[in-house]
């Protein structure tokens, strides 16, 4: 289901464009309006359709496997803090409409704030890992975690 | 120079006739381009379309009286005040742009076609207007181009790299600031730099008023269209598919969507600013 642009709905603010995890959300130079370069590299995310402030970005579905005519539309609304999804079926009867908070901890409490973190050092920046490695991936707490040590073993026809 | 219709002291050199005959071409070149426009991409074609599509899943019919209810609310919030704008800046912007022009637009068809000589003294208020819609102009549109144009303000690329997207923005502000300095150097009566600055005055409107089919100038057409449908949409409760807007202290809020109060409480604090997603800058 790529993302496509209602072009009358778009004013080009670059939302879309700077959280597109794959980048294919583009400013086009003809008419500075925001398209996606790439439909097919498109995983669905819908993290642009959200932060869209106009709701200028829909989803369409493949016709081989998604009905022509259903739709899955999202609200995320900032001010009351909640998430609205409304997805219609391609007979128009089934109408469901869902809401949610859209997040359930104190706002910014999950996620740490890089400014209090004292600055990295030369050999910090110099290494491999990324800010908060290895901790966050738990490689200084008693090595790698391999399947031997969860007592497991590769087996044909098992994917781990 | 404030006081003064540039174009009455311009009328010693090019005869008002023909500056009456510019502004009628450039009129004609905007409806062309715009007629052009909507039939090489089918715009209305497709809005007319979705009107009808969005019609068939609306819960409500809106009658005429509605219609112009939203008619109005529409010209005072989307046209007269920019109300689209989520950006306060880049809505400051556009106001400073789109009354600076209409200024600028308008009183320069006033002044050719009621004052073209200097025979006929110009009331004070038309060249002050004129000065004054081509300064807000140049200041709203330089404030875009430098500053607020996602190119620079987002993409991290210099100000001086140019593409089609900018042919309106970059016509529009070098008319202003090309018709200012035009109007400077004839006051003092430079006589090289004023030819020089009135050429570059000309071509810069020329480009503006004849590159309608290649710019986004028909966006002041198409923009308040698309902005009335919108409301339409709200108002006949088909919201283009989109979730409809809750009051999260409705008890049948509560009721059908019990996460809401046992997560956010019965009267959810308004989230504010707090909530609101970063700036547009981490490319």
């Amino acid at each position: 289901m790529p993302t496509f642009v209602y072009m009358t709905r778009c004013d080009g603010c670059g939302h879309c464009v700077d959280i597109c995890p794959s980048d294919i959300m583009h400013i086009d130079k003809t008419l500075r309006r925001a398209y996606n370069i790439e439909p097919n590299m498109c995983w669905e995310c819908f993290s642009c359709v959200k932060a869209c402030p106009h709701q200028a970005i829909d989803v369409r579905g493949y016709a081989d496997f998604a009905p022509l005519g259903s739709s899955v539309r999202v609200l995320r609304d900032e001010e009351k803090g909640t998430i609205a999804w409304r997805i219609k079926f391609r007979n128009g009867k089934k109408d469901m409409e869902l809401l949610a908070p859209i997040t359930t901890k104190p706002w910014g409490s999950a996620t740490p704030n890089l400014a209090d973190l004292p600055a990295p050092s030369k050999e910090m920046r110099d290494s491999e890992l990324l800010c908060f490695e290895p901790k966050h991936i738990r490689m200084d707490d008693g090595a790698l975690r391999t399947l031997e040590f969860a007592g497991l073993a590769l087996k044909e026809g098992v994917y781990y | 120079m404030l006081l003064t219709n540039p174009f009455s002291e311009l009328s010693a050199l090019i005869s008002p006739s023909i500056m009456q005959g510019y502004i009628i071409l450039m009129v004609l070149l905007v409806i062309g381009g715009t007629v052009l426009d909507m039939i090489h991409k089918k715009s209305a074609q497709y809005f007319f379309e979705n009107a009808k599509k969005a019609k068939k899943s609306a819960k409500r019919n809106v009658g005429v009286g509605e219609k112009s209810t939203i008619a109005v609310k529409v010209l005072v919030k989307e046209v007269l005040t920019s109300g689209e704008f989520k950006s306060t800046r880049r809505r400051l912007s556009h106001l400073l742009t789109m009354y600076g022009f209409v200024m600028f637009a308008a009183t320069t068809a006033i002044m050719i076609f009621n004052y073209p000589t200097l025979d006929m003294p110009t009331p004070a208020i038309l060249p002050q207007l004129w000065h004054l819609g081509a300064l807000m102009l140049a200041v709203g549109g330089s404030w875009f181009w430098f500053f607020i144009r996602v190119d620079v303000s987002a993409e991290g690329l210099t100000w001086y790299r140019f593409e089609r997207a900018d042919l309106f923005i970059l016509s529009l502000l070098t008319t202003s600031i090309f018709g200012l300095i035009w109007s400077y150097m004839q006051s003092h009566a430079i006589a090289g730099w004023t030819m020089l600055f009135l050429v570059l005055f000309v071509a810069a409107s020329t480009t503006l008023f004849g590159s309608v089919l290649w710019s986004k100038f028909a966006h002041m057409f198409f923009k308040p269209a698309a902005a009335f449908q919108k409301r339409i949409t709200i108002a006949d409760e088909s919201r283009e598919n989109l979730p409809p807007d809750y009051d999260l202290s409705d008890p049948a809020v509560h009721a059908k969507f019990p996460d809401i109060p046992q997560y956010m409480g019965k009267k959810p604090v308004y989230m504010g600013l707090g909530i609101k997603r970063e700036a547009p800058n981490h490319y």
